[in-house]
């Protein structure tokens, strides 16, 4: 039976999963016709019934390994022996991980600002044109795609051939510098601009979330604000600055936090576009390898902690303004 | 929720006037604004721009996938149409070709995905129920709970996960990544589930409670079939989500190919083989194709998903 575990052939492996979810439906009927057989079960029966697998599955998955990875931080690279600050210290410090540091401050400034700024003009753009579901969804795409497909596209674009002789570029970027009269720049290496074509990436992505939440806010201003507005002779610009961008801020707030909380924990871009090479590796990207290349747990799991840290202030000032926006309301 | 500069407060005197006979619906008035703006030829402009710089560099891609391996060396891609040269050779090597038969780790990704989005699911809609419909105590501070749990990022979880993992003997089997999607998907579908289940009438609920239906009667046969369109919106996230995960798989599964996902194989191929553009346009598309005709497909839900507040990073 040593495919359940280990299954090879394609038929072997879909078996298995239809197996999984089977078992996993009848371990769920079991639990509630069982309840649902019982008269007058008692309410705490009933909860766990209905909670039980799901605490158990988080308080084994994310509250136990959290905790244990907490206590990991303020131990040695091997987990030996109690260490108290130094991997923080370390982790602030060291050069390497200043640059680091460094880079995720900057994706995380750069990216959710110019990622919701494109989408905000963009939705105002179309909003209420003949192609407006069209355009949409052109900028959308990018969400549906993998940070590593992602990646793949734009090193395509950022793909550098020497410039000798009569060989071509390949990569549109440096064609369009050619074109320009421009010598090719080889644009994931040359630093310390080579980070900002990584956060580009994400911006590409993002963008399309931004426009998506922000377009419905737009279409949910008021029409006798808009209106009237317009009688006292605002438009354009005017409109835009004045209407439309104070009309929306709940939802300004809440795209900008949420695209933060995402590029925090960006990991696949750095991985396939350089490896983390050329100083352009970030916090989330520099816990894996110190995790799993360099096997030093003790920072690894620093790294990760620092990450939890950073993500808690922008939660609670997004669940803040998403609650002040419910009570508006 | 709406801040008005001064400026707009519409003077009393101005009601009745505008209020004249011969009048367009407010959303032809607002149409012709909006046609208004974008006739400005600045706006169309930047808008068009927009698209494209977001479509290019996939479209590129693209072509580039379809020209044979010598082509894409010495050329671009935008010179195809004075150099008409187009082959599927590239999809076949990627699927097939003993290098990077991708085929097997397509198969890989799809045996992850499906159980991955219908275990988290399941266990949140019963989660859910208790949470909105089930009265006990401690019920306010478990959802918060749970509720913040989705600030955990799941790197902090890895490392003791793995080693649990690796423990048990089951480190690097399809097993642990089922679980651990499915774990890391939970707090997040619980809070949205619990949001849709609230919306529903309390008096529904109560009507089927006085005819002696128990809590599973309920839940199957009252909740179920109004919440179908959240459950389609959150099952698209998660299935976008375990599809197109890097880290989870990478940590868990590493390079082994009977079980290693689609996205953890174009990852190694674009750094042990990062110009061989002809596999890598070919085996990004191959792992694009599926998220992309789901997405759009799919798209109504995602939207009503997206705005329900469920971004998950």
């Amino acid at each position: 039976m040593d495919w359940l575990l280990h299954p090879e052939s394609t038929g072997q492996k879909f078996t298995l999963m239809i197996i999984a979810i089977l078992l996993f439906v009848v371990v769920m009927g079991v639990i509630l016709f069982g309840i649902d057989r019982i008269k007058r079960a008692p309410v705490w029966l009933i909860v766990t019934a209905f909670l039980g697998p799901t605490l158990l599955f988080v308080a084994f998955g994310l509250v136990y390994p959290g905790i244990r990875t907490i206590r990991t931080s303020f131990y040695n690279a091997k987990g030996t022996a109690f260490v108290g600050f130094d991997n923080y210290v370390k982790a602030f410090t060291d050069d390497q991980f200043q640059t680091v540091l460094r880079n995720t401050v900057l994706w995380v400034v750069i990216v959710p600002i110019a990622a919701t700024f494109i989408g905000l003009v963009y939705a105002v753009l179309i909003d209420r044109t003949r192609f407006e579901s069209f355009a949409k969804t052109l900028i959308f795409l990018p969400m549906a795609i993998s940070l590593v497909g992602a990646s793949i596209i734009w090193k395509f674009v950022y793909e550098f051939r020497p410039d000798i002789g009569n060989i071509q570029q390949i990569g549109l970027l440096n064609q369009l510098l050619v074109w320009l009269g421009l010598p090719p720049q080889q644009f994931l290496l040359n630093q310390p601009w080579n980070t900002l074509f990584l956060i580009a990436v994400m911006v590409w992505i993002q963008a399309g979330f931004a426009m998506t939440v922000l377009s419905a806010a737009i279409k949910a201003i008021p029409d006798d604000i808009v209106e009237a507005a317009r009688l006292d002779g605002l438009h354009g610009i005017g409109m835009f600055r004045f209407i439309t961008v104070p009309s929306i801020r709940p939802a300004l707030i809440v795209v900008i936090t949420t695209i933060a909380m995402a590029t925090l924990k960006v990991f696949d871009i750095v991985r396939t576009m350089t490896g983390g090479n050329f100083n352009t590796s970030v916090v989330a990207y520099e816990f894996y390898t110190q995790s799993f290349r360099a096997q030093n747990a003790g920072i690894g799991a620093a790294l990760a902690v620092i990450l939890f840290v950073l993500v808690i202030p922008i939660v609670v000032y997004n669940v803040r303004q998403l609650r002040l926006a419910e009570e508006i309301r | 929720m709406t801040v008005i500069p001064p400026t707009s407060l519409i003077d009393e005197d101005e009601g009745p006037v505008r209020a004249a006979p011969r009048k367009l619906s407010r959303t032809e008035q607002r149409a012709l604004a909006a046609k208004g703006r974008l006739s400005s030829p600045w706006a169309s402009g930047l808008a068009i721009i927009i698209a494209i710089l977001w479509t290019v560099p996939t479209f590129g891609l693209f072509v580039t996938s379809f020209r044979p391996r010598s082509e894409i060396r010495t050329s671009g891609w935008w010179t195809l149409p004075f150099n008409w040269e187009v082959t599927l050779d590239n999809y076949q090597q990627a699927l097939f070709g003993s290098s990077t038969s991708l085929s097997t780790y397509f198969v890989n990704s799809i045996v992850i995905t499906l159980p991955a989005v219908v275990i988290p699911i399941s266990l949140a809609l019963l989660a859910a129920y208790a949470f909105a419909w089930v009265d006990f105590k401690g019920r306010g501070i478990l959802f918060v709970a749970i509720f913040a749990l989705q600030v955990v990022p799941i790197q902090i979880t890895l490392i003791p996960l793995l080693s649990q993992y690796v423990q048990w003997g089951l480190a690097g089997s399809f097993w642990v990544v089922w679980l651990s999607h499915s774990i890391f998907a939970l707090p997040l579908a619980i809070y949205l589930l619990h949001n849709f289940m609230k919306e529903i009438p309390a008096s529904l609920v109560e009507a089927a409670r006085v005819d002696g239906a128990g809590h599973v009667k309920i839940f199957f046969q009252v909740l179920l079939p109004l919440l179908t369109p959240a459950i389609a919106s959150f099952a698209i996230f998660q299935f976008l989500w375990v599809w197109n995960d890097l880290l989870v798989a990478l940590v868990f599964v590493g390079g082994t190919p009977d079980v290693a996902p689609l996205t953890v194989r174009v990852a190694e191929l674009s750094g042990t083989r990062g110009t061989a553009w002809q596999l890598l346009s070919a085996g990004a598309f191959i792992a694009l194709a599926v998220p992309l005709v789901v997405f759009l497909a799919l798209q109504r839900f995602f939207v009503r998903g997206l705005l329900a507040g469920s971004v998950k990073g």
